[in-house]
């Protein structure tokens, strides 16, 4: 059998470089899912406004996300915002208003999907207790939002994670992109390092990303 | 009167252009027990709506102890305090436990101390049967256990008035009993409430007085439950008695 390539792994520091990547990612990924979330709340709330205003635009910006490949976001926001406004945004920063920009659409989103699934009876029955609007909403209709949101929002973070995988595309040296350099060195020694090394990344990927979608599913059943 | 607490005068409601409730007075006294019955869709439950402002109208006038019950006024979640109101079902909170079902409102809208609502709400829980299941969440309980805890919630506020919007219409029948038997408790300890029902021997036992709703009026008010049961004066009232009648 043709070795596996595992043995690029243990030379030199290349599996501190690996995790040192996997950190990148995961760092990416977590400010961005920080920052959607404080954003895709209020914008959660504006969608469920009766403004037909208001809710056009949200529809359209929800649209242009799901449509747009977030490759291509990132090569605008990377390459193209230098160019025309001379910004001189980091990879890492422009990474973050890509992942920004989609998540805060997929978690407002999220947001007035778990609005709008509250019983109106919630409402009536908080109001009948003579609670004003604010009261209701902090003490009955938010903290059974945040519950119907959380496994959800986890959700987010996992396919968050996966999708820094694209950002190597603009020179972030992150877990893959650190694989494929250690590949590249060891190239003429152990030409089998492709399968191993990539396989190691695979793992990584799903160690990381499985613990999280696990207590999204332990989450969902205990807040049912 | 000196001891009214709730007067709806000439009320009106429309709601896109059909007629709900035309041209209803009524006045609930202290301590009365008022059962409203009629065929579905009489307007029966959106009376009781309006008497808590979840419905807005188009005429006439609600007054508690004289003040006016106005949806838009800024003083409406005060005035609710003072109405307690039981729906149909699934009206208790799900992420809270029964006792802070019942103590959220009166802890976080009228300000009183925790430990003494805490002691109060135990002791109306004791009262019916339900004490040893505090610290339980709603969906650990049946229907009917459900559905006297949202009346120990109602009560908790210290209403002056409460309003059963039938209660008991999506429980399963054998725990339709445990439900009204608290209902009746309450009216012998002078409760004053408002009921809207579809279980006639209940309404018979409970009732200080009967109003009949057809089309959004009241077609027939009697002061002799009895007598308005066996009797109907009205042939709507007896054409609708008739139909839980099996001969």
């Amino acid at each position: 059998m043709q070795s596996l390539g595992l043995d690029v792994l243990f030379k030199g520091s290349n599996f501190l470089r690996l995790l040192g990547g996997l950190w990148v990612a995961v760092r990416i990924s977590l400010v961005s899912v920080a920052i959607s979330i404080a954003l895709g709340i209020p914008a959660g709330i504006l969608m469920t406004s009766n403004r037909k205003v208001v809710k056009g635009i949200f529809r359209v910006y929800l649209e242009i996300v799901r449509i747009m490949p977030q490759m291509v976001l990132l090569f605008i926001v990377y390459f193209g915002t230098t160019r025309v406004f001379g910004w001189n945004l980091s990879a890492e920063v422009s990474a973050i208003i890509v992942f920004v920009f989609w998540g805060c659409a997929e978690m407002g989103d999220l947001v007035r999907g778990a609005l709008i699934s509250i019983p109106r009876i919630q409402y009536e029955s908080a109001q009948a207790l003579g609670m004003d609007a604010m009261t209701s909403f902090r003490y009955v209709i938010l903290p059974q939002t945040v519950r119907r949101l959380i496994p959800l929002s986890i959700n987010l973070i996992t396919r968050m994670i996966k999708t820094t995988s694209l950002v190597m595309m603009i020179g972030i040296v992150e877990v893959l992109k650190v694989g494929q350099q250690i590949i590249e060195a060891n190239r003429k020694t152990s030409p089998n390092a492709a399968f191993g090394i990539f396989a190691v990344v695979l793992l990584m990927y799903f160690l990381i990303c499985w613990p999280v979608s696990r207590l999204a599913v332990y989450l969902e059943k205990r807040w049912a | 009167m000196e001891n009214e607490v709730l007067r709806i005068e000439h009320l009106h409601k429309e709601f896109e252009g059909n007629v709900i409730l035309k041209d209803i007075s009524l006045t609930v006294h202290r301590g009365e027990v008022i059962v409203v019955i009629g065929p579905s869709g009489c307007g029966k439950s959106t009376l009781l709506r309006c008497v808590n402002a979840l419905e807005d109208i188009q005429g006439g006038q609600i007054l508690l102890d004289g003040v006016p019950v106005d949806r838009s006024s800024k003083e409406i979640s005060r005035m609710r305090q003072r109405i307690g109101m039981v729906f149909q079902s699934y009206d208790l909170f799900p992420h809270k436990t029964i006792l802070q079902n019942v103590t959220l409102a009166p802890e976080k809208v009228q300000k009183r101390r925790k430990e003494e609502v805490s002691q109060e709400a135990m002791e109306l829980l004791e009262r019916v049967g339900l004490a040893d299941r505090s610290g339980d969440y709603p969906r650990q309980l049946s229907g009917g256990q459900k559905q006297r805890v949202a009346i120990v919630r109602a009560l908790c506020m210290h209403p002056d008035i409460l309003l059963l919007d039938e209660i008991t219409a999506a429980l399963d029948p054998e725990m339709v009993h445990e439900v009204l038997e608290v209902v009746v408790s309450l009216a012998r300890t002078g409760s004053t409430m408002l009921i809207v029902t579809h279980e006639m021997a209940f309404a018979r036992a409970v009732a200080d007085r009967v109003l009949f709703l057809d089309e959004g009026g009241i077609v027939e008010e009697s002061t002799n439950p009895g007598a308005f049961f066996t009797k109907p004066q009205t042939e709507r009232a007896q054409a609708f008695l008739k139909t839980f009648d099996y001969e």
